[in-house]
This record gives C-alpha cells, sequence and structure tokens, in this order.
C-alpha cells in the first residue's frame, strides 16, 4: 500500500509482536544452527569442507536431487492431467474432481506411508497379485528402496503440483482456444501452440513448490526407505539423534536452506512469486 | 475496383435448438461474392449462434451450411479456411503481434520466407508495421482490434467473420474504426459477415443488413431500403426511432390509401406496384420522426396534425419534440436545429405536416 505520509512510531508497536515472533522462534533458531554448524566439534569450515571429501556427504546430497527432480516430474505430468481434466470438466464434476485431490491432503502422511508399504512391500497386495496372476515368478523390490521412496512422494506431492496449475488453466481465456481452432489450428495444435504457453506459468509454480517440499521431506523417505536409501532430512536426524554429530548435521540443515533460497531466487526471476504463494500482487 | 473475388455463402433453413430453445429457427439467407453482410438484431435473436454456426463452433440442428454450393455443414473450425474477429479480439498474449498473425499462416506449415511475407503485407494492410514486435497488452484497444483483422486476413480466408468487432471502443474510435473496416473490405473484396447489436453500425457498414428477432430472419435487405421501407413493426422500430399510427383503410386514394386514425384522416401514398389494403382493414404506419416537419404559419402539408409540445430535447444537430396531438396521440418528432422555425416551449400550440409517401403501411409482428 501507498499511503500519503510515513507510518508513525505507533504502528510499529502494533508490529511488535509478529516481529517478536518471528525473531523467537525463526530467525534465532536458524542462526543458532549456523553457528553451530561453524563451532561444532571446533571452531571453522570443517563441517563444510564434507561437502567435497566425504563420498557418504556427496551420496546423500546426490540421492536427495535425483529423488526429487524424479518426484517433481512425475507430479507434474500426473498433476498436469488432472488439473487439465478438472478445466475441461463441467462446474458439477470439477467440484467432485477437486474433492478427489483435496481429500488425501487431509489423511496423515505416516498413515500414507505405512498403507503404500502394505501395497508394495514383499508379501503386498501389489506384489500378491502379480505373483498369482502370473506375471513375476519373484516378488519385486517395490519398497524400501528409491521406487518406494518415489511412489510415496508422488502420491503426497500430486495436489501440490494440480493446485497452481489449476489456478493458472482456469486463467486462460476459452475464446483464445477458439480463436485458434477458427485460425485453423487442430485440437493438438492448439494445446502445444495455445494452452501449453499459457499454463505455463502455473507449471512453474507447481514444479518450485514441490521440488522445494521434496527436499525436506522427512517421514515418507524414512518409512518407505527403510533406512536404506537416506535423504537429507533423515541423515541430519541420524546425526544429530543417533550419532550426536550436531556440527554435521546443522551444516546440512543449513545447506538446505541454501538450497531452498536458491530455488526461490532462480525462479522468481523467471515468475511472479508473489502470485503463485499468494501475496497479493 | 476488380470484380469481386470473395466466395458466396448460404444458410438453407438453418435451425439450432437447445433442448426446448430455439435460438435460430429456419433462416435462410444468401451472402454474395464479396458483401458485407451484416446480421443484425437485440441480444438473445440468434445472430451469434448464426455465426458460430457458419465459423463451426455451432452445430446446427437442422438445415446446411453451403460455401459456394459446397455444403460445409460437417467440417470442424479449423477445416473452413474461414477468418474470424472475435468479441474482445482473442489476441494470444503470449505471442507478439507477428506472431499472432504468422498464427494462421505456421499452423498451415507455410514455408518461413512466404509467412514473413504475408505477415508484412498484412501489417502494412492494417497500418501496424511499426508495431510487429510488441505484445498485445501493450497496444490500445483499436490497436488491438486491427491486429485481430490482420490475423484473420493473412491466410486469404474465403470469409470473414466479425463478432461484434467494434463494441469493446468508446464511441470516436468506434466511428473511425468503422470506416477503416469499411475501406478494407472494398480493399480486400472479400466477402464480409459482420454481427451487430449497434444499428448504426450496421447502417454505415453494410451491403445489406439481415435483422433477426427471436432467432427468426424478419428482413434483410440494403440499409437505405430497410430503413426507408421496413416491412414489420420491431423492423421500423429497432433500425432507427418510429411513430407508430393505426387505424382502418377508408378507401383507396390517388396512388394509395386514405386512413382513419382516431377520427383524423390520413393520405398514404404507396410507391408502384403496391396494391393498397382492402377498405374496412386495419393498418399499422410506421412514421420516421425526421419526416415529420414544424409548419410555420400559413405552410400546408398533405398530413397535418396539431398539437401542443409535451417535452423537448437539444441534441446539438436538431431538436428531438414530443408533442401531443389531438387525435393521433403523441407524435415524435425530430428537427433540424439552424433551420427550426420557432424556439420550442412546453405547452406551445404547434402544427406538425408529413408528406403521404413519408409514413410506410407495417405489420405487426407475430407474437
Amino acid at each position: 500500500m501507498s499511503g500519503a505520509g510515513r507510518p508513525g512510531a505507533g504502528w510499529w508497536l502494533l508490529l511488535l509482536p509478529a516481529l517478536v515472533l518471528v525473531v523467537v522462534f525463526y530467525v534465532a533458531p536458524i542462526a543458532q544452527v549456523l553457528t553451530i554448524s561453524v563451532t561444532e566439534p571446533e571452531p571453522g569450515l570443517g563441517n563444510y569442507e564434507r561437502l567435497f571429501t566425504s563420498p557418504a556427504v556427496q551420496r546423500v546430497i546426490l540421492t536427495t536431487l535425483r529423488i526429487c527432480i524424479i518426484t517433481t516430474a512425475i507430479a507434474l505430468l500426473l498433476g498436469y492431467a488432472i488439473a487439465y481434466a478438472i478445466t475441461l470438466a463441467s462446474p458439477r464434476a470439477r467440484g467432485w474432481w477437486i474433492l478427489a485431490v483435496l481429500v488425501p491432503l487431509w489423511i496423515s502422511v505416516l498413515v500414507r506411508a505405512f498403507a503404500w508399504v502394505t501395497l508394495l512391500r514383499r508379501q503386498g497386495l501389489v506384489n500378491n497379485t502379480l505373483l498369482e496372476l502370473g506375471v513375476i515368478a519373484e516378488p519385486l523390490p517395490l519398497v524400501w528402496n528409491e521406487f518406494g521412496i518415489i511412489v510415496g512422494m508422488v502420491h503426497y506431492m500430486v495436489p501440490f503440483a494440480v493446485l497452481p496449475m489449476l489456478a493458472s488453466m482456469r486463467e486462460i481465456d476459452p475464446r483464445l482456444l477458439a480463436a485458434a481452432r477458427g485460425l485453423g489450428a487442430s485440437r493438438g495444435e492448439v494445446f502445444r501452440r495455445v494452452f501449453l504457453p499459457l499454463s505455463m506459468p502455473g507449471v512453474i509454480a507447481a514444479g518450485v513448490l514441490v521440488f522445494i517440499f521434496s527436499l525436506g521431506f522427512y517421514i515418507t523417505p524414512a518409512i518407505l526407505g527403510g533406512g536404506k536409501t537416506l535423504m537429507v532430512a533423515e541423515w541430519i536426524g541420524l546425526q544429530i539423534l543417533d550419532l550426536v554429530r550436531w556440527g554435521l548435521g546443522t551444516m546440512m540443515a543449513t545447506m538446505l536452506v541454501v538450497a531452498i533460497l536458491l530455488t526461490l531466487a532462480v525462479f522468481s526471476r523467471i515468475v511472479d512469486l508473489r502470485r503463485i504463494f499468494g501475496a497479493g500482487g | 475496383m476488380s470484380e469481386p473475388k470473395g466466395h458466396a455463402l448460404a444458410l438453407l433453413s438453418l435451425t439450432k435448438k437447445y433442448g426446448d430453445f430455439v435460438a435460430v429457427a429456419d433462416v435462410t439467407l444468401d451472402v454474395g461474392r464479396g458483401e458485407f453482410l451484416t446480421l443484425l438484431g437485440p441480444s438473445g435473436s440468434g445472430k451469434t449462434t448464426i455465426l458460430m454456426a457458419v465459423a463451426g463452433f455451432v452445430a446446427p440442428t437442422a438445415g446446411a451450411i453451403l460455401l459456394d454450393g459446397r455444403d460445409i455443414t460437417p467440417l470442424p473450425p479449423e477445416k473452413r479456411d474461414f477468418g474470424m474477429v472475435f468479441q474482445g479480439y482473442a489476441l494470444f498474449p503470449h505471442m507478439t503481434v507477428a506472431e499472432n498473425v504468422a498464427f494462421p499462416l505456421r499452423v498451415r506449415r507455410l514455408p518461413r520466407a512466404e509467412r514473413d511475407a504475408r505477415v508484412r503485407a498484412a501489417l502494412d494492410l492494417v497500418q501496424l508495421e511499426a508495431f510487429a514486435d510488441r505484445l498485445p497488452r501493450q497496444l490500445s484497444g483499436g490497436q488491438q482490434q486491427r491486429v485481430a483483422l490482420a490475423r484473420a486476413l493473412v491466410f486469404d480466408p474465403a470469409l470473414l467473420l466479425l463478432d461484434e468487432p467494434l463494441s469493446a471502443l468508446d464511441k470516436k474510435l468506434r466511428a473511425e474504426l468503422q470506416e477503416e473496416l469499411k475501406a478494407l473490405h472494398r480493399r480486400v473484396g472479400r466477402t464480409f459477415v459482420n454481427v451487430t447489436h449497434d444499428q448504426e453500425e450496421a447502417l454505415s457498414l453494410s451491403d445489406r443488413i439481415a435483422i433477426l428477432n427471436h432467432g427468426r430472419l424478419v428482413q434483410a435487405g440494403a440499409p437505405g431500403a430497410l430503413y426507408e421501407r421496413p416491412r414489420t413493426r420491431f423492423v421500423a422500430d429497432f433500425l432507427g426511432k418510429s411513430n407508430f399510427l393505426e387505424g382502418t383503410v377508408w378507401g383507396p386514394a390517388p396512388g394509395g390509401f386514405a386512413l382513419d386514425v382516431g377520427g383524423a384522416r390520413l393520405a398514404v401514398r404507396l410507391p408502384d406496384g403496391e396494391s393498397p389494403p382492402a377498405e374496412g382493414a386495419r393498418s399499422l404506419l410506421s412514421l420516421r420522426p425526421e419526416k415529420v416537419a414544424l409548419l410555420s404559419g400559413e405552410e400546408s402539408a398533405e398530413n397535418i396534425a396539431e398539437g401542443r409540445i409535451l417535452a423537448f430535447a437539444y441534441h446539438g444537430t436538431g431538436f428531438a419534440l414530443r408533442v401531443e396531438t389531438a387525435h393521433l396521440g403523441e407524435i415524435r418528432a425530430i428537427l433540424p436545429a439552424w433551420k427550426a422555425p420557432i424556439a420550442p416551449a412546453e405547452g406551445l400550440a404547434v402544427r406538425l405536416g408529413w408528406a403521404a409517401d413519408a409514413a410506410v403501411p407495417v405489420q405487426e409482428d407475430a407474437a
């Protein structure tokens, strides 16, 4: 807002509680994490050196990036198809579609992760069905590996991919699509040359959202990875809770924050992030 | 001007129903080569549905659409090769002006060199060469409208369809673009089919107007013919303003007939070849306000009505008067302000007069 005069001291007093809250609960802990990462076990950048020297640290980072990229890609593809179907649906059907997308969001992550374990384990529904049908001779390793993690994460992320894309698709003027056909474009070309480019802001927004969310994912990878495939969040927990290596854990936590800020910085140059995350422009 | 290059369009008994609602009822209409035809009617009259059926976006319930005698009714829009200017223009917001205009050529897989040349020619046609690299949102309404025209004409379409092309513009710009559109039609010599609810736009642009009401074609003809000789009360009322006088036919008179309206006898002259209605029949006359004169002093006219001014309004170019007459009820008259014989005032006694051929018999519309 562009008020005429400068806000007086009274306004700052009103903001004070919020400011205190943010500092005490967000800024201070992050500052502390940062401090620990350069002071434990001894002052210096020793923990950060591990980024370049420790194969274990590098493997965790690469695994995390790989899983996040694959998850984001699949969630975007599925989410795009769903958002597209919702956009084209009749108003009545649209309500049901959106409900179907939102319902999983209200179910606990933990419940969903265990549900996937039940489905995917060696004697799970999927393997048993395939064995009985004779499609496979041996149970497939569907869980406690990267595959299981990706299945669980994609399932969790699809609604977060659908919503920004849906918002962006519903802003597209249907007359543009009619105009494109009237000008000689086939249905396929209308999609490729008009609909897809106009829905890109939503795709990018959904991608950023899902990717950032995935980076710090803890419960789903912990349960579906079975301790064998480690992602960053679980690895941090392991360092701090089990191995009591505070320095290393906080170093990785700092890197996670840096990665998220970096992603936001890069994409804020491409799309208007304030619009995506709901702060009115 | 060279001979018309355009194509001929014919609608045969075109009908469109949505459930029980009849949007278009049995419309048969020919559009000649190179003609500028306007579908005119109030909202809900079916004019846009007809245009969308011609464009291929609406499948008719019955009837056929012919292009040069060939049935195109089953073709999807992209196979019809018609240019279309949409209401609100529907320019692609993610493409520059040049890319917008190139779109129809790109989907037709034209080689790049030819595409560029045609885009340049089309932008030249609408005088927007300098704006080729702008995005639509950086243009004014009038410029956007011209981009839409260039995009609709660039691929040499068989027909150009215009859906309320000027309705989004302010009044002054609209008048300017009307002239441009008319000049463009003359330059490209194609068949244009325009839809509007604006009767002035229809009168000034069109070679021919088709007036629609409740999904039916009420009357089609050249603008002058429609204005001067409306066939029904709706046409007289919708195209311009009109007084309506209803009475009983008194008997034939030289070149026409005499009509008894509330005790006053009016002389009506008919064009050659038209026979007067039977004696004793009811008849309805349409009388344009601008054909009613204010008589001064001893001046006389074939029809005279005396009355008092109820109200008047000054419009710059003229005065609009409402006069309460002794026998004919209220009559509206429009006088050129610069030669009004009196200064109008409320309650002033006046004599109105008009020629016997000024009033035109019209039919009541079927309900």
